[in-house]
């Protein structure tokens, strides 16, 4: 199963190839989903890690061991249920239907965690900050 | 067979009306045919909630000690400045106000986290707000300057007034350009990527009574979770547009303009909302009670998404610049299944409007008049209808005298 993770880069870590590590030492399978690198400032990269084979275990004991914060993305993507009023102005920009209509008739919105990259096209559309993103 | 609205509340105050939601009316006539359905059913419930800029509230602080004339002075409620130019104590709280630092659009686009709205919305929810004052000083009025805590319960009168809500029929959003659009309608992606709407379409109280047969001065209408009043029409009241067979209009079309006491409404139905790029506003719940008087009452009532057509309009060039561009007219039925067909082209939608909460309105309505709580009122006065020639105008332009002019 992949696992949708953000990972959090030192500032001195900008110019190693961590992801090229994860991949050939470790054998995992990595999408990056989304990231963020400025000099001298930490990095955030939302990925979506799976083991197929690979050493998990040792690759996060390597992630640790470098400095490099491991976050599952759902702690970082929250959903304030009583702020939304089921408007579905978040629905069409959402790029992965993490946001969606499920129902027609029913005209309510559902948030599907696993769906979402933490684009955070979410939280300029909706106007009742009923999204928050602690992706900064 | 007609009935009266005498004839209805006394079903009411006797538990004997038949009330349903201008969604279940549609099962209804399914059912029984318009004729039965005209006969058995008393009243079709309503609702909305959507933002609705025009809102605001007006409040009485009661006078401090020594007493002080905020009328032509300064004053804020959690910073929002709000207008005061009335009497001594007597303010009023618009929707769309900012904080003065508010950044606005200095860093594109702006946030607008805080506003009129949201002091509305904390207001009815009973939380403490910040009071400041700044006034000249009087004679009878001596004080110059305030800075206190206040809150809703501590005020006289507190009493939402919206110069316009309930908009009949709505623009759908588009954007042609190359760039994202900021707007009153939300987030417009460039190259016709999602087209944006509101309106609870067969829900939607003006939609129910397209010709203001019911609709009038003095209704009495759910309001915010409490109880409202029709005013008047509201401001850009526009009756004589093009309509459709069933007399609903084509465009934008009438308002209302409502009011009723806010230390009787609900946070969960009046809610700050923040456009990003383009200010704070209020989103207002609202539902109107239509009694059924007649198989022509019905008819109007048992109105669909089907059968409710919105304009298209581009928001890049169209709007901005007030021509009266219509790319092309879809129904609400084709809004609400979450894509719509233009140029040939695949356009998602998103709604402003909740259908889901106006629902509940409806919903709420019905239980309120169904417990025989609430009465339905002969309007007192008619709203403009469509052959009215009442029209809304555009500003005309006209250059000022310069000052030196004057004399």
């Amino acid at each position: 199963m992949p696992k949708k993770l953000v990972l959090h880069f030192p500032p001195h870590l900008i110019d190693q190839p961590i992801t090229y590590r994860l991949i050939k030492d470790f054998g995992l399978v990595v999408n990056i989903l989304r990231a963020r690198i400025t000099p001298r400032e930490w990095g955030r990269m939302v990925v979506e890690l799976t083991e197929d084979g690979g050493r998990w275990q040792d690759a996060m004991d390597f992630l640790a061991e470098a400095g490099v914060g491991v976050e599952p993305l759902a702690r970082e993507v929250l959903r304030h249920e009583e702020r939304c009023i089921h408007c579905t102005a978040c629905v069409a920009p959402c790029p992965t239907k993490a946001l969606d209509v499920p129902d027609r008739y029913l005209m309510e919105v559902a948030f599907d965690q696993d769906r979402c990259i933490a684009c955070e096209i979410c939280q300029k559309v909706c106007p009742y900050q009923a999204m928050e993103i602690l992706f900064d | 067979m007609a009935k009266t609205i005498q004839e209805i509340n006394h079903k009411i105050k006797t538990g004997r009306a038949v009330v349903v939601t201008a969604e279940e009316i549609l099962e209804v006539v399914k059912a029984k045919g318009p004729k039965q359905a005209a006969a058995q059913v008393d009243v079709v419930t309503t609702g909305t909630f959507a933002p609705m800029c025009s809102s605001g509230a007006y409040v009485n602080l009661g006078h401090a000690q020594p007493r002080m004339k905020m009328g032509g002075g300064r004053v804020t409620l959690n910073d929002v400045p709000v207008y005061a130019g009335f009497a001594a104590v007597d303010l009023f709280i618009g929707a769309t106000a900012i904080p003065d630092d508010d950044p606005r659009n200095k860093v594109f686009p702006g946030a607008f986290p805080y506003g009129g709205g949201h002091v509305i919305e904390d207001l009815v929810a009973g939380k403490d707000l910040r009071l400041t004052a700044g006034a000249y000083g009087t004679d009878c009025y001596p004080r110059k300057a305030l800075d206190t805590l206040t809150r809703l319960a501590d005020m006289n009168e507190a009493v939402l007034f919206n110069m316009r809500n309930a908009y009949q029929n709505y623009n759908v959003a588009v954007n042609l350009s190359e760039r994202v659009l900021y707007t009153y309608m939300g987030v417009l992606q460039p190259r016709l990527r999602n087209a944006n709407y509101c309106t609870a379409g067969q829900l939607s109280p003006l939609l129910n009574d397209p010709l203001y047969r019911t609709i009038g001065v003095g209704t009495r209408i759910f309001l915010g979770g409490g109880v409202g009043y029709v005013v008047s029409q509201g401001t850009q009241h526009n009756p004589g547009v093009r309509r459709t067979e069933r007399g609903l209009p084509r465009v934008g079309s009438g308002t209302l303009a409502v009011t009723g006491d806010l230390k009787r409404m609900s946070p969960r139905w009046l809610r700050g909302a923040s456009f990003t790029g383009y200010g704070v506003t209020l989103t207002v719940g609202l539902g109107i009670p239509i009694p059924i008087l007649d198989e022509e009452m019905l008819y109007y009532t048992s109105v669909s998404d089907a059968d409710i057509v919105g304009p298209v309009v581009d928001y890049s060039e169209a709007y901005p610049h007030g021509k009266a561009e219509i790319l092309a007219e879809v129904t609400v039925a084709e809004l609400r299944s979450g894509e719509i067909t233009l140029n040939g082209k695949k356009v998602a939608t998103a709604g402003l409007s909740s259908y889901a909460r106006a629902r509940e309105v409806a919903q709420l309505l019905k239980d309120w008049i169904a417990a025989g709580e609430f009465l339905l009122d002969e309007p007192l006065d008619h709203l403009p209808g469509p052959e009215s020639g009442y029209a809304f105008k555009p500003l005309t332009e006209r250059p000022a005298a310069s000052s030196g002019d004057r004399g």
